[in-house]
């Protein structure tokens, strides 16, 4: 039983008075106490998916699918069970928790707020999310408590940004890039953080990332998005060791290789799509080295192969070719 | 959702935390003390403000009388503390209904939108369309002069003036991430508007409250000296202006002089408060 199930999920935004479609089809469950790292390019509609899991698109957003937290519609809630919903069950971090937290109060309100607001006294809130902010990391607590969110640093904020997520203990979490604003020494510290808390406390998590090495590191299972269509859902292991389509091999590819770092970077030729581009086919089709005719009209259904899930017309055949394209110093050997 | 953080001010520019603002100190003084002289007129004033001696009338400056005496021979300085009451209090009154309603009108409008929005935005435009003086005049006409009818009439025709800043501000508000974040915390729309919305745009207000207070003071000195408000022998500034003006041709012009003075003083200071408020946000990091 999955406690969050993403079903066939379409999401169309207004641009303009127009509908343009910014998600295709994204089928995703998330077991209990389960990781999944949501990757892709800008663009590929990887935070829409988190913003429609909690029910937080722009007006006028038209959404198709389903979208079940243990069992019930999340997109079926009244007010009340998505209030219950939201303060009770699923938790989100942001990108930029500068711009996420009320500049002029402090971030002790910020903290107490959510559990303020279901009806806990003060006292024993701030209890809690005072020991909360000890165990990501947050030294002085009591003194962090009176401070305005402009008197501490990015990657502290988003210490706290944490501490309130956990403090309403969701069993869900959404991470919308959380480190993504934080330079990189306080990006694995936060990280590290992040990940331990959610395992001891045994919490599933969509983590929506472009870093494909950053959530490969603390999550069970990849799923990769491309112009609004999943397109790969692998877990974590199988990752490179057993390659099934060709977009995920280029994005492998496209690092950089800390132990010869003087070849030069692969490119995917061409440029990403956005979803309302897409034509018949596969989206991927017209930058895959690999495409044949039928790629190009007959799009891809995401089928179950080994241990995971992929859309793709040839996986089967390609799977041991992509290898040498994921790792090119490999090949040039 | 990247935004990025612009670096805001360049510190120059910023007002330092350490140094005296001197106009903010001295404006801020000049209120207090008008407003203490309010409260404690029948401490601070020497004389009773209504008792007439026919045998000193337009006096100069003695020390009987500080600033001399007016046409019936009343102690004019008395009557100018007595007359910051409802000098004060006229327009401390239009200030605050005009701010408790614009910026509740202001906030619903920012966050609902849609047609309570449109219907409060455009009957916001027609009552601009209303000079607040008229409408005053018209407030008396139907229910009489005195202090209430202008007060209530200026109220309405100023809640428009703060409805619209504050709108515009709250608006901006709603669409900050915090907001959203706000949404996902599962808090209710009362504790949005009020604990985030209105506590982000209360700078704003104070500003606009502030300058208004000046002008809803000139037009209830307005209405008074055209004798449709407070009544004569009532001290009030803007009938002092109007009961001393006789007195100017036959050469004693303190009491209109001495009320207007009180009336220029009182506005400078609300405004250059208001003013400097201003400046000083734009100083301020605001995220």
């Amino acid at each position: 039983m999955s406690v969050l199930e993403i079903d066939h999920l379409a999401v169309d935004l207004p641009v303009e008075g127009v509908l343009r479609r910014v998600l295709h089809d994204v089928t995703l469950p998330i077991a209990p106490g389960e990781a999944v790292g949501l990757v892709g390019e800008s663009g590929a509609g990887k935070s829409m998916v988190s913003r429609a899991v909690i029910r937080l698109l722009p007006e006028g957003a038209a959404v198709h699918g389903d979208i079940r937290y243990a069992g019930d519609s999340v997109l079926a809630m009244g007010r009340p069970a998505l209030r219950h919903f939201r303060t009770h069950d699923v938790a989100m971090i942001f990108q930029d928790p500068r711009a996420h937290i009320n500049p002029v109060r402090t971030v002790g309100d910020f903290l107490v707020e959510a559990l303020v607001e279901r009806g806990e006294r003060r006292e024993s809130a701030t209890t809690t999310v005072t020991a909360l902010l000890a165990s990501v990391g947050v030294s002085d607590p009591e003194r962090r408590f009176r401070q305005f969110p402009h008197e501490l640093s990015g990657g502290l904020l988003q210490r706290v940004m944490i501490a309130a997520a956990l403090a309403v203990s969701p069993t869900l979490l959404l991470a919308d890039e959380p480190t993504t604003a934080l330079d990189v020494t306080t990006q694995s510290d936060v990280m590290v953080i992040l990940d331990a808390r959610r395992r001891e406390r045994g919490l599933a998590m969509l983590f929506v990332t472009h870093d494909l090495e950053l959530a490969a590191a603390v999550c069970d299972r990849i799923a990769v998005l491309y112009a609004g269509l999943l397109i790969e859902d692998v877990p974590t292991g199988d990752l490179r060791r057993d390659l099934r389509h060709p977009y995920t091999a280029g994005l492998l590819a496209s690092r950089p290789d800390p132990v010869s770092p003087r070849r030069r970077l692969a490119a995917i030729p061409g440029r990403p799509l956005s979803a309302f581009e897409i034509g018949p086919g596969c989206p991927f089709a017209p930058r895959c080295p690999f495409a044949v005719a039928r790629c190009l009209s007959e799009r891809p259904e995401l089928r179950d192969l080994d241990t995971g899930r992929v859309a793709c017309h040839r996986a089967e055949e390609l799977r041991g070719q992509l290898l040498s394209i994921a790792t090119p110093g490999a090949a040039s050997a | 959702m990247a935004r990025v953080e612009a670096p805001l001010v360049a510190p120059t520019e910023a007002p330092s935390r350490r140094r005296l603002d001197w106009v903010l100190v001295s404006t801020s003084s000049v209120i207090a003390l008008l407003v203490i002289m309010a409260v404690f007129a029948p401490l601070l004033a020497p004389d009773d403000p209504n008792y007439a001696n026919i045998l000193a009338t337009n006096q100069g400056p003695s020390a009987a009388h500080l600033l001399g005496t007016d046409s019936f021979g009343r102690d004019l300085l008395s009557r100018l503390i007595y007359g910051a009451r409802l000098s004060l209090l006229g327009p401390a009154l239009i200030i605050v209904i005009a701010t408790l309603v614009g910026t509740a009108l202001a906030i619903l409008s920012a966050w609902y939108g849609g047609w309570f929005d449109r219907v409060a935005s455009r009957v916001a435009d027609i009552l601009f369309a209303f000079p607040g003086l008229i409408f005053a005049m018209l407030a008396v006409a139907m229910f009489g002069p005195g202090l209430l009818a202008p007060v209530v009439a200026l109220s309405i025709s100023y809640t428009p003036y703060l409805m619209r800043v504050v709108r515009a501000e709250a608006l901006r508000q709603r669409n900050l991430p915090y907001v959203a974040a706000c949404y996902v915390e599962g808090l209710r729309v009362r504790t949005i508007c009020t604990r985030h919305i209105l506590r982000n745009v209360m700078p704003l207000l104070l500003v606009q409250a502030a300058l208004s207070f000046g002008y809803a003071l000139v037009d209830l000195a307005a209405i008074s000296y055209l004798g449709l408000g407070v009544q004569p022998p009532t001290p009030e500034w803007g009938v002092m202006v109007s009961t001393g003006q006789s007195a100017i041709l036959a050469g004693h012009p303190q009491e209109s002089l001495l009320a207007g003075l009180m009336i220029v003083v009182t506005v400078v200071a609300f405004n250059l408060l208001g003013d400097r408020l201003a400046t000083r946000q734009k100083g301020v990091v605001r995220a």
